[in-house]
């Protein structure tokens, strides 16, 4: 499988009318769900599919060299965009790589539809050379997964997938197809309609419900929106900035919800939890009613359950009735999409009379904002990422890995528009940052796309440079290297004594890796360097840019409510 | 039963496809709950079976349970059964010990309990009780001094009385 993509390609065999085979009905049935773009890694078992994508001019194969690449960089590019974002991995060793990916992608409510090769049906199960059982593998970590065996159910379980993907509280679901399903021929049919009787997503809130949340949120004296991803989702922006408008409601965002109202917008407070701002966690922790929506109430937001918020009525909306009362009981509980369910509300709330409220949280604002100090000739990761935010006016869009560059992120990175900061959230998964930046560079080649990430995370999946090479991306990626996995190290000097076990890393020179991989490397060591370098990767075009930043090594992500804690034990300074 | 410190009944509508029996038990165990007794079987319908499991988990987490069910994709319905009133049954088999000297002993707790011998050889009786499970705990204990040689029980299937649909 050496040959070049440009090369001539020799004509396919000739099939009867409207028969084909598996792969060739499969690639029809993507094409009919409108993908584009698909990332994957071929094999033994998926061989047919490949040759089948062969002819597929319209359908955009991103060979990646892992397949967990594959995985992240079809959440990517699902929340890049907002469409389905599709991966393919060959049976056993291919699909299990794909594990992490997909259980970000369960964890993070991406819509991501996997296409996995299985080893012919009449070894399955017999434990063939690349044999996995994957639907058993990945039965947890996809909202739902099949194992077809014919290829005329080829149509009907591509069509289910797509839809289960995107529609309802959207998520992963992996197609796994037996090499000699990809060969058998029939007669598919495109037009069927998947049955799915179990599957019922309920969109419109109760009307009775509606109007209670509205009346509550009139009467509060100190309300807050606790918003997350399920705004993204749903494309629910416009309405919660009109409820902000209308009301003057304060609007906290999760990790997930970055993006989802404007965070330079008066009544946005930023991000709350763990690593959230003190003024968002202790509005919300005065609150006396909280309109959560589509949130799922995580432990990293919440800290200790029964001291989150104890004065407060929870009106919790949610796509999915399992969330709501599962970690915190709700008062007035909305099952609904975020977007249909708040068009409803916002009319019917009245302007509540929070001025007192306001001043309380503005004194909070003044008195705690983020805010970082910069050791003599030590570059500050938080200075970074403020003046990344700065140069490209929260514009660009962001995908981080995990740690604590992830939490300065999404601290100083202040989102102006949905879908532009694209982190594992759920999962936290290292490894995560560079592939769905490569994988939301496909989906918005006409935006600015930018990686930051860690010098450990970097190191999980940095051998796809080639991809984003071999494709000419414009995409920086930059690492703030402090020489250490800096959270492990910062939980270890906070509640390990000091003992920095495996914390401290030895790295390669990543500018050097950069450019054996054709990449452009750019090496920074002292603060005055930092904003010329930052400006030349931003404006790198048709070609990655690996920026080697390196920072502080004792700088310390803060505020910090300890895990498991609640917002008084919270560590506002080192 | 007996050692049950809540046991919680769910009753669930599954469609008739493979691996909906893994997917309902996988989730239950994600869970960390212990499974006390599942059985499936056809409804009335044969596209679609019934489960009826009783979990080992406290009241107010078993509604969770249910709504958690209802998320995968082939479960039709998924009901909490514990405020309802409802009708619980089970089936067991169970081979004793006999001698000359008991045979009859045994007929008369059995007949009590409304049990039948459904097999009977010079050393061994095998009867069949069916009923709630603390009736069938009781029967169960009863015969434990003849010593019981194997016992099959089906695990509890219920339905909701009366015209209300389970």
């Amino acid at each position: 499988m050496a040959r070049q993509i440009t090369a001539s390609k020799p004509p396919a065999p000739a099939v009867r009318s409207r028969q084909m085979n598996g792969a060739q009905t499969l690639v029809e049935s993507l094409r009919r769900e409108g993908v584009e773009v698909l990332f994957g890694h071929p094999g033994g078992a998926s061989l047919p599919i490949y040759d089948a994508l062969y002819d597929a001019q319209d359908i955009h194969h991103i060979l990646v060299r892992h397949e967990q690449v594959a995985a992240h960089a079809a959440v990517g590019y699902a929340r890049a965009s907002g469409r389905v974002g599709v991966c393919t991995a060959t049976s056993g060793p291919g699909a299990t790589n794909l594990i992490t990916g997909l259980t970000d992608a369960m964890m993070d409510s991406v819509p991501v539809v996997a296409i996995t090769g299985q080893v012919p049906r009449p070894v399955i199960g017999n434990d063939a050379f690349q044999e996995a059982d994957v639907t058993g593998i990945t039965m947890p970590i996809t909202k739902y997964n099949t194992l077809v065996m014919r290829a005329v159910d080829i149509p009907n379980a591509v069509r289910a997938a797509f839809h289960l993907a995107g529609t309802g509280r959207p998520g992963p679901v992996l197609v796994d197809i037996p090499r000699d399903v990809s060969q058998e021929l029939c007669e598919p049919d495109f037009d069927e309609e998947p049955a799915l009787p179990g599957y019922r997503p309920v969109l419109d809130g109760n009307p009775s419900q509606i109007a209670e949340a509205a009346e509550a949120l009139s009467a509060a004296e100190r309300p807050i929106v606790y918003a997350g991803g399920g705004i993204l989702s749903s494309g629910a922006t416009p309405e919660l900035t009109a409820l902000a408008d209308r009301t003057g409601i304060p609007v906290a965002l999760t990790l997930m919800g970055k993006g989802a109202m404007d965070e330079t917008h008066p009544r946005c407070l930023g991000m709350l939890g763990m690593h959230g701002s003190a003024f968002a966690n202790w509005a919300i922790n005065r609150a006396d009613v909280i309109l959560a929506v589509g949130v799922r109430f995580d432990d990293r937001v919440t800290g200790r359950l029964k001291d989150f918020a104890p004065h407060a009525r929870f009106i919790h909306i949610d796509i999915d009735p399992a969330e709501i009362g599962k970690n915190k009981p709700a008062h007035i509980p909305i099952v609904g999409d975020a977007k249909r369910v708040l068009a409803a509300v916002v009319p019917l709330v009245r302007a509540p009379k929070i001025e007192a409220w306001w001043k309380q949280i503005e004194e909070w604002r003044e008195k705690y904002p983020f805010r970082y100090r910069q050791r003599d000739g030590r570059i500050s990761h938080q200075y970074v990422c403020d003046l990344l935010n700065r140069l490209t006016g929260g514009q660009a869009i962001v995908a981080t890995d995990v740690g604590q560059h992830q939490m300065w992120m999404a601290q100083w990175y202040k989102c102006r528009e949905p879908r532009t900061f694209i982190s594992s959230g759920g999962l936290g998964a290292m490894g995560f940052g560079f592939p769905a930046a490569l994988g939301a560079k496909f989906a918005r080649p006409d935006k600015q796309v930018l990686a930051l990430v860690g010098d450990g995370g970097f190191q999980m999946t940095m051998q796809d440079l080639i991809t984003a090479v071999e494709h000419r991306l414009s995409l920086p990626i930059f690492i703030l290297n402090n020489g250490a996995l800096g959270m492990v190290r910062q939980w270890q000097s906070f509640f390990y004594r000091g003992r920095f076990s495996s914390s401290i890393l030895r790295n390669p020179d990543f500018a050097k890796l950069g450019d054996a991989y054709g990449a452009r490397g750019i090496r920074v060591e002292r603060p005055e360097e930092v904003e010329g370098a930052l400006r030349t990767a931003l404006a790198t075009e048709g070609v990655p840019c690996v920026v080697d930043i390196l920072c502080d090594p004792e700088e310390n992500c803060l505020p910090m409510i300890p895990s498991g804690q609640s917002v008084a034990e919270m560590i506002l300074d080192d | 039963m007996t050692d049950l410190q809540h046991a919680a009944t769910i009753s669930v509508l599954v469609q008739n496809a493979p691996g909906v029996l893994v997917r309902v038990a996988g989730l239950i165990r994600r869970r960390g709950v212990n499974i006390h007794s599942l059985s499936v079987g056809p409804t009335e319908d044969p596209s679609i079976s019934r489960m009826t499991i009783v979990v080992d988990t406290a009241p107010e987490r078993t509604e969770q349970f249910a709504k958690q069910l209802r998320k995968l994709v082939e479960v039709l319905r998924a009901t909490s059964l514990d405020s309802t009133p409802a009708v619980d049954r089970e089936l067991a088999l169970i081979k004793v010990n006999v001698t000359p000297g008991t045979r009859l002993e045994i007929m008369e707790i059995a007949n009590v309990f409304r049990a039948s011998v459904v097999d009977l050889t010079d050393k061994t009786m095998t009867l069949e009780v069916t009923g709630r499970g603390e009736k069938v705990d009781a029967f169960v204990t009863l015969l434990t001094k003849y010593g019981i040689r194997e016992m099959a029980r089906t695990g509890q299937v219920t339905l909701v009385r009366g015209s209300q649909n389970t």
